[in-house]
């Protein structure tokens, strides 16, 4: 209550100073500038002076360890990211240095995210320096490798409660979770949108059955589905984990692939009504040459958009099931499980900052691949939409 | 008015066809499991006498129609069915009467679950709509740029990620709130309010992201007509072009997605509830997912798709009721 007063004050407080400072400008010359400024305008010079003090207190601050993490962390991207574009305006073919010289911060950041995504997940055995179920003597080791704190150089980020170390656990996580992630999608996007193409151009009976089926299917909230599937698919499997990561994968593929037929269909609507359709078609061209090499390539640039959403929805869900501790099983090394089973080291954090990391490290790892993704995607919309509004 | 009130009854009635069938979907997916319940409630050892006397008295004798009229019947009267693990301690406790049903156990928790979307729609919607407003007048400033790739951020990350940085910062670096909502029958309300404000600002900060970046879409889409340009060449301010003829007309649109958002709310409480250990439908859910307690899951399954489809219908039927072309026909 206390809390919530404080905050109203200071919004309030930030107002006025913000009219006073409109007010003294006027008073002082009373140049264009200050003369056509808008409350709201004064209002956010003012607010953005006290959010700067007020992050430079807090960075001076002993206990704000957190904060300076964050910032650290979030400067350190910016420049990467910086850096990154930097390279990609010098290096590589002149399609590419184009690209790169009009491309926004955020976009270069994803791609880079991406990119380190990819090769840790690719090379993950080579990178990570243990395996992922190798069980050690020695359990919850704090992260930090200060053997004065109780950490271990061999383990930098520490082992988990069972003695497997973190670090090698976040690295096979990149592998399971993404990869599994992206074959669902993948599976996801052939099955979705080869009906969907076929539904736009065949239409008729087809068109409406598998309409009113995806309607049906779409009335039920996803993670309500998968998990109502996956109490099922967990009886099916019996004592079988990997069947029922299979299971798991197969179910998601086919709640989102509703979703893909629907944008599919839609596309493939605008274009089946083509001129050059119309001729393929009077040049006696059969059903795969149209959907594949007419109407395919029309469509790839909404597609694609919706892949890069679709992977991020597919990723979200299979984490969000593996927290729930019905996803990805045991052996394997899963970020959604990890931010579970460590998640009570959270409550460490007062006293040791770093062995409440462990957990937020591996939720952090699931949030950067998605805004990655997502500042991707939406500088790819921004760019097809004709740098619109 | 007439023609209005016909396509409300059209949707009220194609929703409830649509309820209707997701029950079959529900049913029919349920039975599609190996074995049946019985073998389920008793395991592997069971006696076949055992298996058949739960199975008469579950009625899984019948063939899927009947069971499906029944159950359906049952549900429409608010019966729901007995749970398995309810089931399994009476019987071996030797009563039958004990037992919750799952409507029993599913009633108090369902009004937890209505408290907390409760409590996060009145936060999220006057803040989502205020922020969406500031954003379209103050389009493509700072401020336009900070909020988008912050609410970009919050889209993105996971339920449970915003959960633990609440966590974090609120209840563990600086003991503001509590971090587990135990919450019990006879709490006062601001008792209950505190122990709820942490896991409705986590699903605060998912749903406003949605909600604001919609509410910006539109508005900004209404500002390329010619009756804003015309407004703002009279020397109308630009709050005012905003607020008094902007704003009317992308009400519609704004309803629709405060609904939808109000639908997904249903799947995040699953994630943020069992973060908090919040006494809800959710966390509920869950855990009846993990023993395969099939009725109960099919009960939640029920009760969130229905939500979800009333949301959906009021969203609907909400964007119609504000179309004055719908109001006032010719």
């Amino acid at each position: 209550m206390i809390a919530a007063v404080w905050i109203i004050g200071t919004f309030v407080a930030i107002g006025v100073i913000g009219w006073l400072f409109r007010a003294a400008g006027r008073a002082a010359g009373n140049r264009p500038f200050f003369r056509d400024m808008p409350f709201g305008v004064a209002y956010g010079y003012v607010f953005g002076v006290f959010a700067l003090a007020a992050g430079v207190w807090l960075w001076t601050l002993p206990k704000a360890v957190f904060f300076r993490w964050a910032v650290m962390g979030f400067v350190g991207f910016a420049v990467a990211a910086w850096l990154f574009r930097l390279a990609g305006r010098h290096i590589g073919t002149a399609r590419t240095r184009k690209l790169f010289r009009a491309m926004p911060l955020t976009a270069a950041f994803g791609i880079m995210i991406i990119l380190i995504y990819a090769i840790t997940a690719i090379f993950a055995a080579w990178i990570a320096p243990h395996a992922q179920q190798e069980i050690f003597t020695q359990a919850n080791i704090v992260p930090g490798g200060d053997p004065a704190l109780g950490g271990n150089p061999l383990f930098p980020l520490g082992t988990d409660q069972i003695g497997r170390d973190i670090l090698s656990r976040l690295i096979y996580g990149a592998q399971n979770t993404v990869g599994i992630a992206f074959a669902t999608t993948l599976i996801a996007f052939t099955v979705g949108g080869s009906l969907g193409f076929l539904a736009a151009t065949l239409g008729g009976w087809l068109d409406q059955l598998l309409g009113r089926l995806v309607d049906v299917l779409m009335a039920i909230p996803s993670l309500i589905f998968a998990l109502l599937l996956m109490t099922i698919a967990s009886v099916w499997a019996g004592g079988e984990k990997w069947l029922l990561t299979v299971y798991m994968v197969l179910i998601i593929a086919l709640i989102d692939s509703t979703r893909v037929f629907r944008l599919a269909r839609a596309v493939g609507q605008n274009i089946v009504v083509m001129d050059y359709i119309e001729a393929a078609k009077l040049r006696g061209e059969g059903l795969g040459y149209l959907i594949f090499r007419e109407i395919l390539p029309n469509a790839t640039a909404p597609l694609l958009a919706e892949f890069g959403l679709r992977f991020c929805f597919v990723f979200l869900t299979i984490a969000s099931l593996s927290f729930l501790g019905v996803g990805i099983q045991p052996p394997l090394a899963d970020w959604g499980t990890m931010v579970h089973d460590l998640a009570q080291f959270i409550n460490f954090a007062a006293v040791a900052p770093q062995v409440a990391s462990a957990p937020l490290l591996a939720a952090s790892a699931i949030a950067l691949l998605t805004v990655a993704v997502n500042f991707v995607v939406d500088w790819m919309l921004h760019r097809s939409s004709g740098l619109k509004e | 008015m007439n023609s209005v009130l016909r396509i409300i009854l059209q949707r009220l009635a194609l929703g409830l066809l649509t309820l209707f069938i997701v029950s079959i979907v529900i049913f029919t997916a349920v039975n599609l499991l190996p074995g049946d319940f019985a073998q389920a409630i008793l395991g592997q050892g069971a006696t076949p006498e055992a298996v058949a006397a739960i199975r008469t008295g579950l009625g899984l004798d019948q063939p899927p129609v009947v069971r499906y009229l029944a159950w359906l019947g049952g549900a429409i009267h608010g019966d729901l069915g007995t749970s398995f693990a309810q089931a399994n301690f009476a019987s071996f406790t030797g009563t039958t009467s004990g037992a919750k049903t799952v409507a029993e156990q599913i009633a108090p928790r369902f009004a937890n679950t209505m408290f907390l979307a409760g409590v996060t729609a009145a936060i999220a919607v006057p803040i989502s709509v205020t922020l969406g407003l500031l954003a379209a007048l103050y389009r493509n400033s700072v401020f336009d740029r900070a909020a988008n790739i912050l609410t970009l951020t919050s889209i993105s990350s996971p339920e449970f990620f915003l959960a633990y940085i609440l966590i974090l910062f609120l209840a563990v670096l600086n003991p503001i709130l509590p971090s587990l909502s135990n919450i019990y029958d006879g709490m006062s309300f601001t008792d209950r309010l505190d122990k709820t404000l942490l896991p409705a600002l986590t699903l605060t900060l998912v749903v406003t992201a949605h909600m604001m970046r919609m509410t910006r879409a539109a508005i900004i889409n209404l500002l390329a007509s010619p009756y804003i340009e015309m407004a703002r060449l009279k020397g109308v301010s630009p709050l005012r072009v905003i607020v008094r003829h902007a704003l009317p007309n992308a009400l519609a649109p704004i309803i629709n997605v405060i609904a939808l958002n109000l639908a997904y709310l249903i799947t995040g409480v699953v994630v943020v509830e069992v973060v908090f250990v919040y006494p809800g439908i959710g966390q509920l859910f869950v855990d009846s997912v993990k023993i395969r307690d099939i009725p109960v899951v099919q009960a939640c399954c029920l009760i969130f798709a229905g939500a979800y489809i009333l949301l959906n219908l009021l969203a609907d039927i909400l964007s119609i009721l504000s179309n004055p072309r719908l109001r006032h026909p010719k």
